[in-house]
């Protein structure tokens, strides 16, 4: 059964240093606050897996979380680079970082087999491309049609941490719109958080809504607006301005340092975060 | 037809993909130049274009243009929303896909295209955003339509990482032009845009670019084109390329 708890203690109970962690939502629904979180406390070493390590991950990256991305896409969607990243790639700033790169079809079938509870994922992919030589993906072949097919270890983390819409007093969880892979990644993980717009007495039935029953979840946390500057189906929308600022803030490593310290470890938690932008809009 | 009308390169990119896809066309759309063209198709002569977005929307009809794949207006305005690993599997591997587009920082001769890395895998002079649906896109679409602006940086004889395999690339349109495969699978230009000399699209080209015999010119934007365009532009067209 799920525990409703905080945010800061679920982190501090779940993620330890040198953990498989990975936060996931397509777009839609990305657990920034709980990004945040882990850079308040501190984690290292993380292996983080993740399809689309946009914002969340070079936030991450850059306050010197990470040892290893485990990654498919790693852009600035719409925007352009991911400026942490890529200095941690290709200088080693502030540490040097591990690649481990699929395609989208295969951090998927990953997903998939790890929630199935299956050692690895079958796709076509891969085949005729340099990615094969550079990730970890095997052929197989298909005992009744003798096809070739791209193998990949399944996706089990020691954590899956993501955001949905609500979840009720018991935390049975409800997320809708772009789902992504959420589900699977709740599912394939030794542990997971989510962190939810708000707990409520009692989930409202909707058509084509994932439910995650509270005994597939370990904890979950209230954290109101906690996917900025993604957004949250039916709560708020997607804050395109603030991933194109990204660009300028994280073009730079002491401008990335100074905006994490004042507003990610300068904070306390995410609506402390979000009073500061507040204040700041109101600045600007 | 205007023959006064200005656009940008972007413009007359989107308007010669756009005029490609056919109505009833399913059409996996990446963020940029890509849907600006599906959008533009659906907005002029291919209503019934179905834009499918890999964040899970099928059939999505958005009013302007989405900045990120996964928009709220994408999910609002679908047939259908699915998850990201039943979109690979049931209908990307599943090949119910007709138009698959790709961009790239790097293409070769036979369309094989590079969005991972410049320079060595191991030390990167840029690190690229990586291939993202683009492997399986490329072998599962029945046709590849590439976009990217042709200069001898991106145009190259020989890749520094294959990304994607070309065997399905049916065109190529740049700022200058339009490429398609021969029998042989290598590109030849077939289309220069107005104003542009074939000579300089080869000069653009790191590898002795083909020009088809009888290359033709792009016709220019309509001004119904354009006007269906802007409409579909959020900040009034910009640098879309890039993205």
């Amino acid at each position: 059964m799920a525990e409703i708890v905080s945010l800061q203690s679920a982190v501090a109970e779940l993620v330890s240093d040198g953990d498989v962690v990975a936060l996931e939502g397509f777009t839609h629904l990305i657990p920034h606050a709980a990004g945040h979180e882990l850079i308040r406390q501190g984690r290292r070493d993380l292996t983080l897996i993740r399809m689309t390590p946009d914002v969340v991950y070079d936030q991450l990256i850059g306050a010197g979380a990470a040892k290893k991305l485990v990654f498919s896409w790693g852009g600035n969607p719409g925007v352009g680079s991911l400026y942490r990243l890529r200095d941690a790639v290709e200088n080693g700033w502030p540490a040097a970082l591990e690649l481990e790169e699929h395609s989208h079809a295969g951090m998927a079938a990953a997903y998939w087999a790890g929630a199935a509870n299956l050692p690895f994922g079958t796709l076509r992919g891969y085949s005729g491309t340099d990615l094969a030589a550079r990730t970890t993906v095997r052929a197989i072949t298909c005992p009744f049609t003798g096809e070739e097919l791209a193998a990949v270890p399944a996706h089990r983390p020691d954590v899956g941490v993501v955001h949905a819409q609500v979840a009720d007093r018991s935390g049975n969880v409800q997320l809708w719109g772009i789902t992504g892979v959420q589900k699977e990644v709740v599912l394939a993980s030794a542990r997971s958080i989510v962190t939810v717009e708000e707990i409520v007495d009692e989930l409202e039935p909707r058509p084509g809504a994932i439910v995650l029953p509270s005994w597939t979840v370990d904890a979950v946390a209230a954290a109101p607006r906690g996917a900025h500057p993604s957004y949250a189906h039916g709560y708020y929308e997607r804050d395109n301005d603030f991933y194109v600022r990204w660009a300028d803030i994280s073009r730079d490593r002491d401008a990335f340092t100074a905006w994490i310290d004042r507003h990610v470890r300068g904070t306390k938690d995410v609506e402390e975060y979000h009073r500061l932008l507040a204040e700041e809009s109101v600045a600007a | 037809m205007s023959a006064t009308a200005t656009y940008t390169a972007d413009e007359m990119m989107a308007v010669a993909a756009a005029r490609r896809l056919r109505d009833g066309d399913v059409c996996f759309v990446g963020i940029g130049l890509p849907s600006l063209a599906a959008n533009l198709a659906r907005a002029t002569h291919a209503p019934g274009c179905v834009l499918v977005y890999e964040s899970g929307t099928i059939g999505a009809k958005p009013r302007s243009l989405p900045l990120s794949i996964g928009d709220g207006e994408l999910a609002e305005t679908a047939d259908a929303v699915v998850s990201v690993p039943e979109m690979f599997a049931y209908w990307l591997q599943g090949e119910r896909i007709d138009i698959g587009f790709l961009g790239a920082a790097q293409i070769d001769r036979h369309g094989n295209l590079n969005s991972t890395v410049i320079g060595p895998y191991d030390h990167p002079k840029v690190r690229l955003p990586g291939g993202g649906g683009a492997p399986e896109i490329a072998r599962s679409v029945r046709d590849v339509f590439v976009m990217l602006r042709q200069s001898p940086r991106t145009f190259v004889e020989r890749l520094d990482f294959e990304t994607s395999v070309g065997d399905r690339v049916r065109v190529v349109v740049t700022d200058l032009g339009i490429l398609e495969p021969g029998t042989d699978g290598e590109l030849s230009l077939t289309s220069v845009h107005a104003g542009v000399d074939p000579e300089q699209a080869r000069s653009a080209t790191g590898w002795e670019l083909r020009v088809s015999e009888g290359v033709s010119e792009t016709d220019v934007p309509t001004d119904t084109e354009l006007e269906a365009l802007r409409r579909l532009e959020p900040r009034g067209g910009g640098e879309w390329a890039k993205m």
